[in-house]
């Protein structure tokens, strides 16, 4: 008699599992809203990407063309594959007549990278940020090699005190 | 009855009448046959292009995906350009295959799938063959399907497409049962193994209500054991992508292989009818006894409509099933079967039996 018990408590049981999970997805099919799927390319002008996104390294530029890096390597160093390389340059600081480091180029290999962030806390003057760019295909390699300080820009006063 | 204007015997009496004026009574039969044959035809290409639209659909919206949106309106297109695909590949063969079994076995399937369509009776007058005991040819002539299977895995010479064989020949072994027994269930309410007569006796109210607790038990079990005799999942462990890549039918591919892909979901379309037309009373408009003003307004709808939304509900509920479950082991499979559909449909059957024996039905 016991054993009939069981039986039908185990059919039961049964049955309310699997009730229970054709109610999850009976809630997904009802709920034509809660789709996350996203039509990329017609959505492009919509498209917000999530905040935490790590699509590039970039490094922005004040309207007076003026950024924050000092050219310290913290990131180079930081960088567990190479794909930051800092060109330095010796400025003479006419006041004082001393040679002083300075940024010539921030090179980024995006083609090495793979968005691990370690850059981005190690920057002392918080000069490069993680950009939310994901569309990087090019047709020639070459490209994803990116200078990312622009031509012309200096470090903004103030940053190295 | 309002939906007798409906009648499709009065077209197809007119076409045999006309027929028979023109020619010999040998050469109506012949042609008729073809004209039938040729409807048949066309609706498995329909039905295939519609279902495999709808699973994809049905399935995307079970994941919260969207499915196929860019071949024409809402990815409407897609299924044609995959069957425009699938007929423009190269029929492949192993070296070492039985030549002769293995193009065989896609044919038997269909052939099986064909034989068993021609006893669902669509609407009032549209019914092929409507033989006195249409319960029992169709669940006999569906278990054909399974030899198509054994004979395709064994064919292929390929571990992986004998596993999935034999999987699915223990699979509908048993599950045959269960489909019959609860069918059965429904006969000794109707008293009769014709296909019309049983939709005849559901005029009234479907059988799903007429017969209450042990209908209900029985159709469910019928949903259950259907969807595994069309080899779908959750009992979709002939195929089993991920165990045996796609089992019986590894080694097909071209337009061999989308046979098989159509007999599954046509074996799914009449399963659906064969329920539909056991315990949701066919064609037949819903009706409730004394309702007569809801029963007349109900017979404005065309029977083939309620035929097709009926069958539909039925699809989506195993396309809901596929979607939701996952798959069995082989063990629990059989377990299933034998331990727990088996005996509860036997003792279901003889508490139908006891409630049709006192008249507790509506």
């Amino acid at each position: 008699m016991k054993a009939i018990i069981n039986y039908i408590k185990e059919v039961l049981s049964g049955v309310k599992t699997l009730i229970n999970g054709m109610k999850v997805t009976g809630y997904y099919i009802s709920h034509p809203k809660e789709i996350i799927t996203q039509q990329y390319p017609e959505n492009r002008d919509t498209l917000k990407m999530v905040d935490r996104f790590r699509g590039e390294v970039i490094m922005p530029h004040d309207e007076n063309n003026e950024h924050a890096c000092t050219g310290c390597q913290a990131c180079e160093i930081a960088c567990p594959n190479g794909s930051i390389e800092i060109i330095q340059d010796r400025i003479l600081n006419e006041e004082t007549g001393k040679k002083k480091k300075t940024i010539l180029k921030h090179v980024y290999h995006l083609s090495m990278c793979t968005m691990c962030n370690l850059c981005i806390p190690a920057c002392p003057t918080d000069a490069i940020i993680m950009g939310q760019g994901f569309e990087h295909s090019v047709f020639d390699r070459s490209q994803l090699t990116k200078v990312l300080n622009k031509p012309g820009s200096k470090l903004r006063d103030g940053v190295e005190e | 009855m309002k939906f007798d204007i409906y009648d499709f015997s009065v077209l197809t009496a007119s076409i045999h009448k006309s027929l028979s004026e023109m020619m010999s009574e040998t050469a109506v039969m012949i042609t008729e046959m073809v004209i039938v044959g040729i409807i048949f035809l066309t609706l498995f290409a329909v039905l295939g292009l519609a279902l495999v639209y709808a699973e994809r659909k049905v399935c995307a919206f079970f994941q919260q995906r969207l499915g196929p949106m860019r071949v024409g309106f809402w990815g409407t297109a897609q299924t044609v350009a995959d069957a425009i695909k699938l007929l423009l590949k190269e029929p492949l063969m192993t070296k070492s295959a039985d030549k002769f079994l293995f193009n065989l076995a896609p044919f038997i399937i269909i052939i099986a799938s064909f034989m068993a369509i021609a006893a669902v009776p669509f609407a009032l007058g549209l019914q092929t063959l409507d033989l006195n005991i249409g319960v029992f040819y169709v669940t006999a002539v569906s278990s054909i399907g399974v030899a198509g299977i054994l004979i395709a895995g064994w064919a292929s010479n390929n571990k992986y497409s004998l596993i999935g064989a034999m999987r699915s020949g223990a699979q509908i072994v048993s599950y045959e049962l269960s489909v019959g027994l609860s069918l059965l269930t429904i006969v000794i309410l109707t008293g009769s193994l014709q296909f019309s007569e049983i939709i005849e006796s559901q005029r009234e109210g479907w059988w799903i209500f007429r017969g209450h607790i042990p209908a209900f038990i029985a159709f469910v079990i019928y949903l259950i054991a259907g969807t595994a005799e069309t080899n779908r999942g959750p009992f979709d462990l002939a195929e089993a992508e991920s165990e045996l890549t796609a089992g019986f039918h590894t080694e097909y591919s071209g337009m061999k292989f989308a046979f098989f892909f159509l007999a599954e979901f046509v074996n799914m379309f009449i399963i659906s009818a064969i329920g539909a037309t056991m315990f949701l009373g066919g064609w037949m408009p819903l009706h409730f006894g004394e309702l007569t003003a809801f029963n007349e307004i109900m017979d404005f709808i065309p029977p083939i409509f309620w035929f097709l939304g009926k069958t539909a509900f039925l699809i989506f509920i195993m396309m809901w099933f596929k979607w939701t479950f996952p798959r069995l082991r082989i063990d629990q499979l059989l377990t299933l079967e034998w331990k727990y559909l088996l005996p509860i449909n036997l003792i279901n059957i003889l508490i139908m039996a006891f409630v049709v024996l006192m008249g507790w039905y509506f």
